[in-house]
């Protein structure tokens, strides 16, 4: 998988499901819902956003609620990569799922600043912030997770597979 | 080596002998549940992949969080739910109550894998069976294949010691757990509970903490079944595998807990694990009170409220929501007069369902505070996203709506 480039938008630690999108919006179409992302702490986040920014956060990113609907939010709206100190365990699962790179990366989330500009490669876990040459070491995933991703998501994955087998 | 309870049930479910904590094990699911907040998503990705439930008897949908249906959309979700459970004749709970108790009252047995695409899946290790939440898309997988891979948790061993005082409950020892380990502090891991302590804990006791296990980021939680589990499925006719740690496993991690020093213990906004002592924040102004859910919705649950509420009425401001966790406790507590004291009391009975847990019914505008028996306070959940929830036990829940404030349940006795 290529690097990914984009600007980052910054959350704090402890970013729950009911933040990503608050239980209410649930069962609103996808193309709904995602406007409520986020909504509890950066109301404006859903109409600022754009296609390729990248979301740095702090610890426990995405804990609470097993609604894959957090992830897919995201996603819709653009975001192409999630970088934070550490995430919750469903939420982690939930991002690859979906094809959505999920890097952990501690240093960075104190070095970084909304609006920067940051690349990842998440083949190595490399992180690099071309304005000031700043580079960090992330996590990267196991060989069957990345190909996951490279597929587009868990259920391209499988078709694929039940269509090879 | 020894193994722990849950490295045991994997290896059963994967058909292995020696695998332990770190390895990966492609796990045979015993039953499979989702529910209305995520099964449209699911039915979505089994879809995209062209595939249909992999066993019609394992599986069940249950319609528990936007009951009776409270917006259009929530409306579509249940039709769509319920064609798709009626095309493949899935068993369909609807509208009976909370996912999690309806598969405990009729699926889950000690020593089963349960995946469930709600987080709260871990409740059922009550009775030692390992059950874990997923999203949707590992829901659909599971629900195509009838496995699902799962790294196999570490286990931290929670020692239980002595005995609960009066007017302190299980839920007050999950909620030092969790207030103790942080929000992040079992990521990946089982929590295990164990000890002599634990035999004293009802089965109803051990799914509220297990129920809990997820707020500290746990994969789960699990009480080795014994002799109360036994007691608990005498009407079962399955009584499921009974599997027991070694005595020689191995843990990552061991806390004791030792109950007879404990009091009542509350969650503060907006995170589970800001935890303090009820006496130090006693005398906080609550707008709402809500006992339910499928932490503390059942009937010990209501039997302690109700006793506290016996010949009482709630103070005259607050709004106080009762909501049994399934039809099957409703009748129940209906049968024992409970439901006749909390309506003179001036509390308002919902349905059975997840109701005000998740902001479902009884929403909070900006500033209002609500104590409740649930599990998660965060932030804009239960509305307005400066309201505040506290989280605390039945009866800590019961005594603060007569005063009006938060109250120690201590305090008067
Ligand atoms: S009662 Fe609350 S925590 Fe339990 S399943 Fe329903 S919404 Fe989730």
């Amino acid at each position: 998988m290529s690097v990914i480039k984009g600007k980052v938008w910054k959350f704090g630690d402890g970013v729950d499901t009911d933040i990503i999108i608050p239980a209410r919006y649930l069962i609103l179409p996808l193309e709904e819902m995602k406007h409520k992302a986020m909504e509890p702490v950066k109301p404006e986040f859903a109409e600022k956003v754009n296609e390729g920014d990248i979301i740095v956060a702090g610890q426990n990113f995405g804990c609470g609620s097993s609604r894959e609907q957090a992830p897919a939010a995201l996603k819709a709206l653009g975001i192409r990569a999630i970088v934070a100190a550490s995430f919750a365990r469903i939420f982690y699962r939930n991002a690859i799922n979906l094809g959505l790179p999920v890097i952990e990366c501690r240093d960075l989330y104190e070095q970084v600043d909304e609006g920067d500009v940051i690349e990842i490669t998440p083949l190595t876990g490399k992180i690099r912030m071309p304005e000031n040459g700043m580079e960090f070491s992330g996590s990267t995933l196991p060989d069957f997770l990345l190909e996951i991703i490279n597929n587009g998501g868990l259920i391209p994955y499988l078709s694929a597979k039940f269509k090879t087998s | 080596m020894g193994q722990t309870i849950v490295e045991k049930i994997l290896n059963q479910a994967g058909g292995t002998k020696d695998l332990s904590a770190g390895d990966i094990v492609n796990a045979r699911v015993s039953c499979l549940m989702t529910n209305d907040a995520v099964g449209e998503l699911l039915i979505q990705a089994l879809d995209e992949l062209g595939a249909k439930p992999w066993d019609k008897d394992r599986i069940a949908v249950i319609l528990d969080h936007y009951i009776p249906a409270t917006t259009e959309n929530a409306a579509r979700t249940h039709k769509l739910l319920r064609d798709f459970s009626k095309k493949y004749g899935l068993h369909m709970f609807d509208q009976q109550g909370v996912c999690h108790q309806l598969m405990l009252e009729n699926s889950v047995l000690p020593g089963d894998v349960v995946i469930g695409t709600d987080s709260h899946t871990c409740t059922y290790g009550g009775i030692g069976a390992f059950a874990t939440g997923v999203g949707s898309t590992d829901g659909a997988a599971a629900m195509a294949t009838g496995e699902l891979w799962l790294k196999i948790p570490e286990t931290i061993k929670i020692e239980l010691k002595g005995r609960l005082p009066d007017h302190v409950h299980p839920k007050d020892i999950i909620l030092k757990v969790v207030g103790d380990l942080g929000a992040d502090g079992a990521t990946y891991k089982a929590l295990q509970f164990s000890g002599e302590g634990a035999a004293s804990i009802s089965t109803e006791g051990r799914f509220t903490i297990c129920n809990m296990a997820i707020e500290a980021g746990g994969k789960t939680g699990v009480f080795e079944p014994d002799a109360v589990t036994e007691d608990y499925l005498k009407d079962r006719k399955e009584k499921g595998t009974f599997f027991k740690s070694d005595p020689d496993a191995v843990y990552c991690e061991q806390i004791t807990v030792h109950l007879d020093q404990l009091g009542p213990h509350i969650a503060c906004p907006w995170s589970v694990d800001n935890v303090v002592a009820v006496e130090k924040i006693a005398g906080t102004h609550i707008d709402q009170a809500f006992l339910g859910s499928c932490t503390n919705g059942r009937i010990e649950d209501l039997r302690i409220a109700a006793g506290v509420l016996k010949g009482k009425k709630i103070h005259p401001e607050v709004r106080f929501l009762v909501t049994p966790a399934s039809r099957h406790i409703y009748q129940q507590a209906m049968a024992e007069g409970l439901l006749e004291t909390f309506l003179s009391a001036g509390a308002i009975i919902c349905n059975p369902g997840c109701s005000a847990c998740f902001g479902g019914q009884g929403m909070l505008w900006e500033g209002e505070v609500c104590i409740g028996s649930h599990n998660r306070n965060f932030r804009a959940r239960m509305g307005h996203r400066d309201s505040k929830v506290y989280l605390a036990s039945p009866e800590t829940v019961a005594v603060s709506a007569l005063a009006g404030n938060i109250e120690d349940p201590r305090k008067g006795a």
